[in-house]
Formats: structure tokens, sequence, C-alpha cells
């Protein structure tokens, strides 16, 4: 059996963030990065699925020089190989999905491994793009896995529940929160990694079909607001969370 | 992820290799999530956290820097200060335990003893399936071991050992004990191990500091152990302080990661404070304990990697350690004291880590070698004259 865990590497979601210069992107400056989280159950679902059937994990990352510290981790939580797809460039999710699509297409894997959304643009759009342009059946947003003589069962988090799915491999997961707890990189397993190599392959080249124009932070929270303190306040706080809130 | 996201006035982190960024993160999100939701309550109540050490062994923090054919993960000096960093960072008991563990058993261990010996602990010290501890200093013999009265004496396949050890970390806990004792006068290395007739280990109590962790006494009554469990290659007061130059290595690194999560602590406080509808941060006194604060961490980051890149070309000298370890410490206590001024009657409360830390602290300034004699090795360095012994 053949993984891939598509990864990208995001800034740390304690980090503050602060809109840059030309209004369009972060200002990266004291800003540490990590595996988005979701990535990081992609990853391990992986790991567990080759301890458990054997095989081979490969991970593999679209960007600039620094995701090798991401592919880094994951090569020291276990995962076999890596790839950066080496590209400086500004992409859309579009544009992003067809680079990791024409790579994935070349490793040809049983298996492939998305987190349900990276935690920096929030589309949750490359790991069903991927699909869709393989032409491979995917099921998103899975919190529950189960491969058997190549029947998949997973569980997916619908609204106010489960849904159970079948497919068959090869196909394309996007991991959610709850899948599996993932490892840490054990001292020994980041010591591995340093000798496992990172193959460097270009990025194939796909125009972005959306453009961001702008960044804004959101405005700064109000204070609260104390409408009463006793039951004769309730009308004016339903009023208030009605016409002002709008949240009822 | 950390909640934690480090104290890097300088761009300290462009010094450090990917690798070493990677150990340092990994125990950084280790501690975030295994010691500091526990660590609290296990103070308050004096016991040390048992079920860490399996955990720890996992991760590969016991004799990190040790070779892979006994288990170990073989990081250079760098990688290993900067896991004692985060690990104090959560407790200076917890990374006391990984220190003797590492530096003060698997260390001689590995240093002076035999194929056999290595062979049969270090795998186990490594996993963590037993606990080592280090006897060296005795109630009237502190800061003047050489002084030492624990004997050893040749018995007919092995030797008989009398005296007693104090202020030994893990040492109610331990498997084995590193037991330093004068044989025809000269001082060697013996392992004593738990259930060894004639040596009981108990636990000292009434602690106001490195409460999470224990801390005993070693008691050797015509303790006979085998002939095998010398540590062949000691010999000299010499041979324990190589162990000492390893921990003092590690606090010295340690002590900074409770001078950041202090700092992080009052840094944090200070901005959210309100006092005369302003940010206490606002005001000159608090502004100046928070420049203080980080100009001394800034010093201490860069002291330490540069002591760790001299150990890794196997140059730094045990002096260059004590003063590291002297600075650190101090400043690390000051910057504790600070925090908790800033904090106000908040900063002792445990809902906040810093009066913790400022506890430990003070028994990290006296153990492994004090503040004052920290003072006197630097100065009978740099002097040539000694002002002690």
């Amino acid at each position: 059996m053949k993984y891939a865990v598509c990864i990208n590497h995001v800034p740390d979601t304690a980090a503050k963030i602060t809109v840059g210069s030309d209004g369009k992107t972060i200002d990266k400056g004291g800003v540490s990065y990590v595996i988005s989280p979701y990535d990081e159950f992609a990853i391990e679902e992986c790991l567990r699925l080759k301890e458990k059937n054997g095989g081979e994990v490969t991970v593999v990352s679209l960007g600039s020089d620094a995701h090798k510290e991401s592919l880094r981790k994951a090569l020291a939580m276990g995962v076999d190989k890596a790839v950066l797809l080496k590209d400086d460039s500004t992409r859309d999710s579009f544009s992003v999905a067809r680079a990791l699509a024409d790579c994935l297409q070349e490793i040809s894997p049983d298996v492939i491994f998305f987190g349900k959304q990276s935690v920096d643009y929030d589309d949750s759009a490359v790991g069903l793009m991927v699909a869709e342009m393989l032409g491979l059946p995917s099921i998103s947003v899975i919190v529950k896995l189960e491969i058997a003589d190549g029947k998949v069962t997973a569980e997916r988090e619908v609204e106010g529940g489960r849904e159970v799915v079948e497919t068959k491999l090869p196909a394309v997961f996007t991991a959610q929160k709850g899948l599996n707890e993932p490892r840490y990189p054990s001292l020994k397993g980041i010591m591995a990694a340093k000798s496992k190599p990172i193959e460097e392959r270009p990025a194939s080249a796909a125009p972005p079909k959306v453009e961001v124009l702008g960044m804004q932070k959101p405005p700064a929270r109000l204070a609260g607001r104390i409408v009463g303190t006793d039951a004769t306040a309730v009308p004016e706080l339903v009023r208030l969370l009605h016409e002002e809130a709008k949240v009822i | 992820m950390s909640s934690f996201q480090g104290v890097d006035y300088y761009n300290s982190e462009i010094l450090l290799a990917e690798d070493e960024r990677l150990v340092r993160n990994t125990v950084r999100e280790f501690v975030d999530d295994n010691v500091l939701p526990i660590i609290e309550k296990h103070y308050e109540e004096g016991t040390f956290p048992v079920d860490l050490v399996p955990k720890m062994a996992e991760l590969g923090l016991f004799g990190a820097t040790l070779p892979a054919r006994y288990g170990c993960a073989g990081l250079n000096n760098v990688a290993y200060g900067l896991m004692m960093q985060e690990l104090e960072r959560g407790d200076s008991g917890v990374r006391s335990f990984a220190s003797v563990q590492s530096g003060l058993v698997m260390y001689p261990i590995y240093t002076f003893g035999t194929e056999e010996q290595k062979d049969h602990w270090l795998p186990k010290l490594a996993s963590g399936k037993a606990i080592g501890c280090f006897g060296l200093t005795e109630p009237d013999y502190g800061s003047n071991p050489a002084g030492m009265i624990t004997r050893a004496e040749r018995r007919t396949g092995g030797y008989v050992l009398n005296g007693a050890k104090m202020w030994i970390t893990n040492g109610t806990i331990a498997d084995v004990a590193v037991v330093w004792a004068k044989l025809d006068g000269e001082i060697k290395g013996f392992l004593v191990e738990r259930g060894t007739p004639g040596f009981t280990a108990p636990e000292m109590k009434g602690k106001h500091s490195l409460r999470a962790s224990v801390t005993s006494e070693l008691v050797l009554q015509d303790c006979v152990i085998p002939q095998a469990n010398i540590l062949p290659g000691t010999g000299g007061l010499k041979s324990p302080l190589m162990c000492l130059s390893q921990a003092r290595y590690g606090i010295a690194w340690g002590a900074l990661g409770t001078a950041m999560a202090c700092y992080d602590t009052a840094l944090n406080y200070a901005k959210s404070r309100i006092q005369f509808e302003k940010p206490i941060a606002a005001f000159q006194m608090t502004q100046e304990k928070l420049v203080y604060m980080v100009t001394e961490i800034t010093k201490a980051q860069l002291l330490c990697v540069q002591l760790g890149r001299l150990k890794d070309q196997g140059v730094a000298r045990f002096t260059q350690i004590s003063l590291a370890k002297r600075n650190n410490v101090y400043q690390a206590l000051e910057i504790a004291r600070m925090a908790r001024e800033i904090l106000g009657a908040n900063g002792i409360l445990n809902e906040y880590p810093v009066m913790r830390h400022m506890a430990n602290l003070e028994s990290v300034k006296t153990y492994e070698g004090t503040h004052e004699m920290h003072t006197l090795i630097v100065g009978e360095d740099i002097t040539g004259i000694a002002a002690f012994a």
C-alpha cells in the first residue's frame, strides 16, 4: 500500500497575526510556523495505516523552502519520504490543487490524505479539488476510517451526527479532529529524520482563478453592555439580540 | 503547537539548526500537554508525577545525548539543553528528574562503567523501566564532597558500604543508586540496587521547594554489593565532578526555561491588568522590570548556545559551565521575584506558575554547586588563587 499525505506550513494558531504593508498578505515577522493542525491528524492516520498494513508513506507540501521544517517534522514522526513542490509564488486553492494533483498522479498512492482544511486561508477546498482532478472518490471531514481488502468504510461528521460512507481505493480523505491523537516525533525520530532526504520538485504551473485583493483584521470587539439585572430586562435583551446582534 | 511562543528578542533562533528547533518544539508541546495541566496539583500535594516517566521515556528524554545502541537519541548538547529548558519551563522538579537520570546516572555508567554494566542498565534507564539516583552529598559534606565519610571496604566477592547520603533526588523511587564512597582513601563510584540488604532510602519531607520531586536520604549500613558493581573507570573527586558538569550544564538551560515562563506570564499580565484606567504595562516601573527580564533572558540564551557549541566541540571548561549555572539561576530567581511583584497579590496564587518557579529556584540556586561555590570556582580560574579549601 502506498499512502500520501499533503500538508501545509501555516502560522502557529497561537501567533498574533498582523496584516502586512501591502494590505494583501500577513506580516510574517516574528510568526512561527507549524504543520496545519488538521494535517497532523492526516499524517497520524497514514502512519497508523502503514503500521497495520505495511507500505510506505510519502508527505508532500507545496511552497517555499520554509516548508521543509514541517516536512522534517513529518519525517521525524515516521513518514518515509518527503517531497517539496518548490514554489515561491502566491497561489489560490485551485492552483495548489493542480500542482499537487500532478505530483500525486506520478506517486499514484492508494490512499491520499489531507487535513479537512488548512488553518491559514480556511478554504477547505484543496483536498476535494485534487480528488476531482484525479477522478478519485473522496470522503471529507472523516473521524473514523477502516480499510479492509480494498474496501473503505469511513465515518464523517455531518450537522448533528455522523454519516457512514463506503468507497473503494484509491481514494482521497480529509481528516477532522477526533480521527486520532497525533504522536509527538520522538527525539530518536528527529535524529533519524536528519538523514532522510527531502526531494525537491518544481511545482507545475497553474494560473490562479482567484486573486486576493485585500486583508483586514476583524473589527475590535466592543465592550459588553448590561441591559438590566432582573427579569424585566428580558424583552429588551430579546429585542437587542434580534435587531442589533441579529443572532435570534 | 504551543500557546507559549518563546522569547527571542535577538533573533537567536537563527543560531539553532532545524533539528535543534524541532527537539525544542516537541518538548515544548509535550510540556504544555502533559506537565502544565497536572503540575500545580502535584506541587501542592508534594508528589512527583510518576506517570510522566514512561511518557518522557517514549519521547526519548533520558540519556538523550548517548548513542542509539543503548536506545538513546544521540542528540548534540544544544538540543539537549533546549530540551532541559522546556522541561524546566514546566517545573524544576521534572527537569531535575531528567537531569539526574541522564547526567548523573546514565552518564557515569556510560563513561565509567563496564560493557556489562552499560548493556544491563542503559537501555532500562533510557526506557524508564529503571529509575536512577546519584549519591554524593552527605549531611556534613555538601560543598566539600572531598571530605565524605562514606566508606567502601573489600569483602570476599564484593564490597561493603557504610555511610549516609542526603538531598538525593529520586532516591526513594530509584532502582539503582550511583553511590560515591572512599575505597582505600580514593573516591570510587558504586552501583547499589534497590532492595540490597543494608540499603534504605527514606524520603525527606517538609520541603517548601521542589515539591513535585522526590528528595531522599540514602542509608548504607553494612551494605554488601557484588564485585561487579564498582564503576571501574572512576577514581578521585574528578569522577563525580564530571557528572556534575553534565547536570550543571542542563541547569543553566533549565533556569532559562523558568525565566521565560515567568517573563511571559508577567508580560501578558501587565498588558491586561488595568489600574488607574490603563494597563500596568504603561507604568515606567513595570516597564523597567520587564526590560530587565528580557535583557537577562537574551543574555542567558546567547550564553547557553555558545556554551553548548563549545561542549559539542569538546572544549567547554567546567569553569565556563559554572559561570553559566551561576548566572542563569541567579537571574532566573531575580526574574521570578520581579514577575511576582508585577502580578501583585495574584503572583502568590497557583493560578500562575511564578511562585512555584520562584520557590523551586531557591533549591536550584543551591544544588549542584551553590551560587557561592560557583563564584569561587570562576574566581579561582581568573585569578589563579583558590579562595576556598
